[in-house]
C-alpha cells in the first residue's frame, strides 16, 4: 500500500498513448469534444515515427488528376492489401482523406501546390493516379508539426478561457505506459514512468486511444526507432483485446544497405516516381521479369513503354519499379539469392543516369541530403545500393472500423495508426498510412471522447493492480543475475530477421517458436545495471517483454497461414490461396500464452465489390464468392472501363 | 574495418558530474550516435542519450561534440582524425538531466507562447489556393526539425540565463517569420510580436545559429534579418532612425530603433558585452567563477578571450555597421575546429544558478 499512495496520479477523461499523427489528431478530436485530454509519449513532443514519413499522404483530391475519386483510391487500397482488408476501413478512409487533408490547411500546413494553387499530388506505388499530398520528401515532419502547432492554439484557447495552457489537453513527454489498468472488463487507466526521473504515474481515465506505433524494432534491419517495442499490441492483448494481421510486415524494398551504420533507412519511393530504376550487378534493369499476372494490365512490358510513362501517363502504362513495395522487395530478395546483388548485399537504385543534378536536388532534397551526409554518397552522380528493410506493421488491434474501438473483451479502449489491424490488408500502399493516421485519429479520438460521456460512473483502478505493475517495472533493476537487455534484443532480432523474414518456411517458424520460448524465459529474468533516472537499459528491459509477445504472435500467424499474400511470403506455399482470403488470424493473451483463432473476414458491400470488374475479382474470390458476384452484378463483365 | 578509438563522454546529473574516458570499437562508415550505442551495449549500458530517427529528421540526437552543437546521428566518424579523442558533452544551454539528455522543456514553452497560425475567415477548408513561389519562403522555416542547436549556441542565452524569460530563441523567431509571410494567416502583427514579446531586439545577427542548422535554413537572413527590417520599415520614425544612425557603432543597441514596448527586456548593451566568444571562455566574470568552482574536467579553465571589437575598440553590434557582411564565429574568430577537449568550458548549468 506504501508504495501506491507515493505514486503521482492524474484524472482524465481520455489518455491518448502516442503522439504520432494517430494520437494527435484524437487527442484534437478528444479536446475538441470537450474532454479534459492527456497526451503520452515515450520521445518529446514532436519527434513520434511520423516525423519520418518522407513521401506524402494519399487523399483522392482529384487536384492534378481529376478523374481521381474515393472509388479509384478504395480500390488501389483493397488491391494492394490484396483484397484483406477490413473493406469498411478501405471505404471510410478513401472517403474521408481529402477532408483531413484539407483540415491541415486551416491549421497551417503548407503543402507543395499545383500551378492552379491547390494541394499538388504526386505519383507513388500502386495508386493509379497521382495522389499524395506531399511537402518536398518530408510530408510526415509536416503533418506531425501541424498537428502539434494545432494542439498549441487549443492550448492558446484554453489559456485564454481558463488561465491555464493545461486547462483541456496537457502533453506527457518522455513518460512510458507499461500497463492498462482495468475495472472489470472496462478500462480504468494507464500506469507508466517518466523516463527523466524513473518515477511512476498513474492515469485515471474511462477511455484510452492507443496510438503507438508498430514494432519493427523486433527486427535487425529496420527503418524504425527505438520506440517501434509494440507496446501498444502488448498492452491491448493483455488488457484482454485482440489482435489480426501480425503475419503480415512490410519490407520497405528500398532501405540503404551501405554504408553498414545506416543499414535500414528508407530511400523513398518517389526515388522510383522520379525515374529511378532498379538494376542488378549485371546491370539489368530486373524488374520487368518480375510482373506478376494480377498486375500485367497495369505495369509496362518495354523499357521504352516505361520511360514514356514519367511524361505521358495517360497513354504508357506504369514501369514495373512501382509495383507494390511487397512485390518489389521480393523481386530485390531473389536478385540476391541468385547472386546478382551489389557488393553489401542489395541491388542498385540508379537515379543518377536519368536526371541531371539539378533535378534530382529540386526533386529529392532531403534524400540528396541525407545520403551525403549519413553516407557520403552523391545520389546525382552514382547508384545507391538498397535493399528490404522491415518498415511497417499492417497488423494490429482489432477494432470496430467506425468508431476505432477494440474488439475482445474490453471496453473503452480504442486503436488508430499503425497500432490498429484491418485498414491495410496483407499490405500497405505507400501514403495510406499518413492519411489513415488523420481517418481514423480523428475517429478514435471522438468515440473515445462519446464512450467517456455514456458512463454512468467512473471505472476505480484497483490498488493490488498498480502495485503488481510497480512490481513488474521495478523487478530487472533488482535483479543482477540477469542477462543484459541489449544482448535479449539483439538475439530476438535475430530470430526474427533470420527465421520470421521476408521469405518463410514452416521448418524455420517452428524453429523460431521455439527459440522465442526459450528467450521467453531469458527475459524473465533480465537485469539492468543503473538506476532510475533515464536510464535507456532499464527501458529496453521493459520493453522487452512487449517485443517478445507481440513476435509471438507475428511467428504463430505466420506459421498458421498456407499461403502467400502481400507482407507474408511463405517459400512452401508460393501461392495467393482464394481460401485464405476469407480468413483472418486473431490473436489473443491466455495467460502468458498466445492463442490463434481463424476468423471470417466481414463480406463487401454490394455497391463495393461492385466497383471491381470480374476478370480481376477472379484472381482473388472463391468460386462460390463469384458466384455470388454474378448474381449481384449480373453486368459485370462490362464493368471494366471504369 | 574496425578500430579503438577514444571517445570521452560527459556523465552525471545535476548535482555534478565529470568527462568519462572511453576506448570504443568503431567501424567504417559509422556516425557518433552509432559509438554511443555501441557503448550502451557494452561498457556504459546506462547511458543517456535521445535519438530516434538516426537519420537527420527528428532532431533528437542533439549533443556538442568537440564543443561544437551537432546532431550525433550526422556526424560521421570519418570526420576526425585517426588518433583523435571525440569529445561528447550534452547541450550546455538548457539543464542536464542525466549524461546526454538535457531538459529542453525552455523551448516548449517559448513555442506555447508564439501566437498559433490564424485561420483566414471567409476561406473554406479545400479552398485554400496558393502559389508555389508564395508557400516557398515559409515552407524553408517549416523545414525546422527542433533539434534546438541555434538554441543551444546563441550567446544571448547560451551563459545567460537571465535573458531565457525574454528571449524565445532563434528557432521560434523563425517561427514567427513563418507566419509572416504564410499567404493566408490572418494575423497582421507577427513582426511586431517578435520585437515586443520574443525579444528579437537581443539578436546581433551572430549568425551563429545558421551555421550550426543542420536543415540549413538560412536563419538570419531568411528570417530574422527581414523581420527586424520590416519592423523598421513598419514603424518608421525618421527622428528615432537617425537617432539610432548617429549613435555610434557598439553604444546603441539597434534594437532602439523600436523600443516603443520593450517590455521587461534589457537589450544587450555594451556594459554586458553581448560577444560571442563561447568557447574560448565567458566574458562574464561571474560566470568564469563558476566555470572554476564547476566541474572536475582534469584541466584549467582557459583565459577568456578578448571581445571581438574592431579598431577604434568598440563592438560592430549591428548589422549595418559591422566591418563584415557574415557573422563572427561564435566561438570567437580565434578558434578552428574541433576543439581540443581542453578549451572545452562546459560549465555545468547547476553551477550557473549560483
Ligand atoms: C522511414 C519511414 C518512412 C515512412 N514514409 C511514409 C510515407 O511516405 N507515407 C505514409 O503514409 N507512411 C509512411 N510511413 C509510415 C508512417 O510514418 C507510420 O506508419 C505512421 O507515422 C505511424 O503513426 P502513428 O501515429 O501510428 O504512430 P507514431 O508516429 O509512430 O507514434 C507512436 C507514438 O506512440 C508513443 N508510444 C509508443 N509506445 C508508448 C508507450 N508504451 N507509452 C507511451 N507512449 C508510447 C511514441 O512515443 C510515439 O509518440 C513511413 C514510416 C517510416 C519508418
Ligand atoms: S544571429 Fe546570433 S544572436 Fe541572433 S539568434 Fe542567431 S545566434 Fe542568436
Ligand atoms: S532552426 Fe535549424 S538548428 Fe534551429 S531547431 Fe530548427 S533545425 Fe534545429
Ligand atoms: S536521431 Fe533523429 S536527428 Fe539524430
Amino acid at each position: 500500500m506504501t508504495t501506491t499512495t507515493r505514486i503521482e496520479r492524474h484524472h482524465y477523461d481520455v489518455v491518448v498513448i502516442g503522439a504520432g499523427g494517430a494520437g494527435l489528431r484524437a487527442a484534437i478530436e478528444a479536446r475538441l469534444a470537450g474532454k479534459k485530454t492527456a497526451i503520452i509519449s515515450k520521445s518529446l513532443f514532436g519527434k513520434a515515427h511520423t516525423v519520418m514519413a518522407e513521401g506524402g499522404a494519399a487523399a483522392a483530391m482529384g487536384n492534378v488528376n481529376s478523374r481521381d475519386n474515393w472509388q479509384v483510391h478504395f480500390r488501389d487500397t483493397m488491391r494492394g492489401g490484396k483484397f484483406l482488408n477490413n473493406f469498411r476501413m478501405a471505404e471510410l478512409h478513401a472517403k474521408e482523406s481529402p477532408q483531413r487533408i484539407w483540415e491541415l490547411e486551416t491549421y497551417g500546413a503548407l503543402f507543395d501546390r499545383t500551378k492552379d494553387g491547390k494541394i499538388s499530388q504526386r505519383n507513388f506505388g500502386g495508386h493509379e493516379y497521382p495522389r499524395l499530398a506531399h511537402v518536398g520528401d518530408r510530408t510526415g515532419l509536416e503533418l506531425i508539426r501541424t498537428l502539434q502547432q494545432k494542439i498549441v492554439s487549443l492550448q492558446q484557447e484554453d489559456k485564454r478561457e481558463f488561465g491555464s495552457y493545461d486547462a483541456r489537453i496537457k502533453v506527457f513527454s518522455e513518460t512510458t505506459i507499461t500497463e492498462l489498468l482495468l475495472d472489470g472488463d472496462r478500462v480504468a487507466g494507464a500506469f507508466g514512468y517518466y523516463r527523466e526521473s524513473g518515477e511512476f504515474v498513474l492515469f485515471e481515465a474511462p477511455a484510452v486511444v492507443l496510438a503507438t506505433g508498430g514494432v519493427g524494432r523486433s527486427y535487425k534491419v529496420t527503418s524504425n526507432s527505438w520506440e517501434y517495442t509494440g507496446d501498444g499490441h502488448a498492452l491491448a492483448l493483455r488488457a484482454g483485446a485482440t489482435l489480426i494481421n501480425m503475419e503480415f510486415l512490410q519490407f520497405h524494398p528500398t532501405g540503404m544497405v551501405w554504408p553498414p551504420s545506416v543499414k535500414g533507412i528508407l530511400v523513398t519511393e518517389s526515388v522510383r516516381g522520379d525515374g529511378g530504376v532498379l538494376k542488378n550487378s549485371e546491370g539489368k534493369r530486373f524488374m520487368f521479369d518480375y510482373v506478376p499476372d494480377v498486375f500485367r494490365k497495369q505495369y509496362a512490358e518495354t523499357e521504352e513503354e516505361a520511360d514514356r510513362w514519367y511524361t505521358d501517363p495517360d497513354n504508357n502504362r506504369r514501369p514495373p519499379e512501382l509495383l507494390p513495395r511487397d512485390e518489389v522487395a521480393r523481386a530485390i530478395n531473389s536478385e540476391v539469392k541468385a547472386g546478382r546483388g551489389s557488393p553489401a548485399g542489395g541491388v542498385f537504385l540508379d537515379i543518377a543516369s536519368r536526371r541531371s543534378a539539378d533535378e534530382i536536388r529540386r526533386r529529392l532534397p532531403s534524400m540528396y541530403h541525407q545520403f551525403k551526409e549519413l553516407a557520403d554518397v552523391d545520389i546525382t552522380a552514382e547508384p545507391m545500393e538498397v535493399g528490404p528493410t522491415c518498415h511497417y506493421v499492417m497488423g494490429g488491434v482489432e477494432v470496430d472500423p467506425d468508431s476505432g474501438a477494440a474488439f475482445g473483451h474490453v471496453r473503452g479502449l480504442f486503436a488508430a495508426g499503425e497500432v490498429s489491424g484491418g485498414m491495410h490488408g496483407s499490405n500497405r500502399l505507400g501514403g495510406n498510412s499518413l492519411s489513415d493516421l488523420l481517418v481514423f485519429g480523428k475517429r478514435a479520438g471522438g468515440h473515445a471522447a462519446s464512450y467517456a460521456d455514456g458512463l454512468p460512473a467512473r471505472p476505480k483502478v484497483a490498488v493490488d493492480a498498480v502495485e503488481a505493475a510497480v512490481e513488474t517495472a521495478l523487478a530487472p533493476l533488482q535483479r543482477d543475475t540477469g542477462e543484459s537487455p541489449y544482448t535479449l534484443q539483439q538475439d530476438l532480432q535475430a530470430v526474427m530477421g533470420d527465421l520470421v523474414g521476408i521469405i518463410r518456411r514452416e521448418g524455420e517458424l517452428t524453429d523460431a517458436l521455439g527459440r522465442l520460448a526459450e528467450l521467453r524465459e531469458r527475459v524473465a529474468k533480465v537485469s539492468a545495471a543503473g538506476g532510475r533516472r533515464y536510464n535507456p537499459g532499464w527501458h529496453l528491459a521493459l520493453d522487452l517483454r512487449n517485443m517478445l509477445v507481440v513476435s509471438e504472435c507475428t511467428a504463430k500467424a505466420a506459421l498458421e497461414r498456407q499461403e502467400s499474400r502481400g507482407g507474408h511470403t511463405r517459400e512452401d506455399y508460393p501461392a495467393m490461396e482464394p481460401k485464405w482470403r476469407q480468413v483472418n488470424l486473431v490473436c489473443a493473451l491466455d495467460g502468458d500464452t498466445v492463442r490463434l483463432t481463424r476468423k471470417p473476414l466481414p463480406k463487401m458491400r454490394p455497391e463495393l465489390i461492385g466497383l471491381f470488374d470480374r476478370a480481376e475479382l477472379a484472381k482473388y474470390l472463391t468460386d462460390e464468392e463469384l458466384a455470388d458476384f454474378d448474381a449481384l452484378v449480373p453486368d459485370a463483365g462490362e464493368a471494366d472501363n471504369r | 574495418m574496425s578500430a579503438k578509438r577514444q571517445f570521452r563522454i560527459w556523465r552525471g546529473d545535476e548535482t555534478g558530474g565529470d568527462l568519462q574516458d572511453y576506448m570504443v570499437e568503431v567501424n567504417e562508415g559509422e556516425v557518433v550516435l552509432d559509438v554511443i550505442h555501441r557503448l550502451q551495449a557494452t561498457d556504459a549500458p546506462d547511458l543517456a542519450c535521445r535519438w530516434n530517427c538516426k537519420a537527420g529528421k527528428c532532431g533528437s540526437c542533439s549533443m556538442e561534440i568537440n564543443g561544437k552543437p551537432r546532431l550525433g546521428c550526422m556526424t560521421r566518424m570519418s570526420t576526425f582524425g585517426d588518433e583523435e579523442t571525440v569529445t561528447v558533452t550534452p547541450l550546455r544551454t538548457f539543464p542536464v538531466i542525466r549524461d546526454l539528455v538535457t531538459d529542453v522543456s525552455f523551448n516548449y514553452e517559448k513555442a506555447r507562447e508564439t501566437p498559433a497560425f490564424a485561420p483566414p475567415a471567409d476561406v473554406a477548408p479545400g479552398d485554400y489556393r496558393m502559389q508555389q513561389v508564395d508557400v516557398e519562403r515559409s515552407q524553408e522555416f517549416r523545414k525546422c526539425i527542433e533539434c534546438f542547436l541555434c538554441q543551444t549556441v546563441c550567446h544571448v542565452i547560451r551563459d545567460h540565463d537571465e535573458n531565457k524569460q525574454a528571449f524565445s530563441g532563434p528557432r521560434y523567431f523563425i517561427r514567427a517569420a513563418e507566419l509572416d509571410m504564410h499567404p493566408l494567416d490572418a494575423r497582421t502583427d507577427r513582426k511586431e510580436y517578435a520585437q515586443a514579446e520574443q525579444g528579437l531586439g537581443f539578436c546581433n545577427i551572430t549568425k551563429c545559429c545558421t551555421e550550426v542548422c543542420p536543415e540549413h535554413i538560412k536563419i538570419t537572413d531568411n528570417g530574422i534579418i527581414p523581420m527586424k527590417e520590416r519592423v523598421v520599415d513598419r514603424r518608421y520614425d525618421p527622428l528615432v532612425w537617425l537617432g539610432s544612425k548617429i549613435f555610434r557603432r557598439g553604444e546603441t543597441p539597434q534594437t532602439s530603433v523600436t523600443t516603443a514596448r520593450q517590455g521587461s527586456a534589457t537589450p544587450p548593451s555594451t556594459s554586458r558585452g553581448g560577444v560571442h566568444s563561447h568557447a574560448g571562455g565567458s566574458h562574464d566574470p561571474q560566470a568564469e567563477a563558476q566555470a572554476q568552482s564547476g566541474v572536475n574536467w582534469h584541466r584549467e579553465v582557459p583565459h577568456p578571450t578578448a571581445p571581438a571589437v574592431d579598431d577604434r575598440g568598440r563592438l560592430p553590434l549591428t548589422e549595418l555597421t559591422f566591418d563584415r557582411a557574415a557573422a563572427p564565429s561564435p566561438f570567437g574568430d580565434d578558434v578552428a575546429f574541433p576543439l581540443p577537449p581542453e578549451h572545452l568550458n562546459f560549465a555545468h548549468p547547476e553551477q550557473d544558478k549560483h
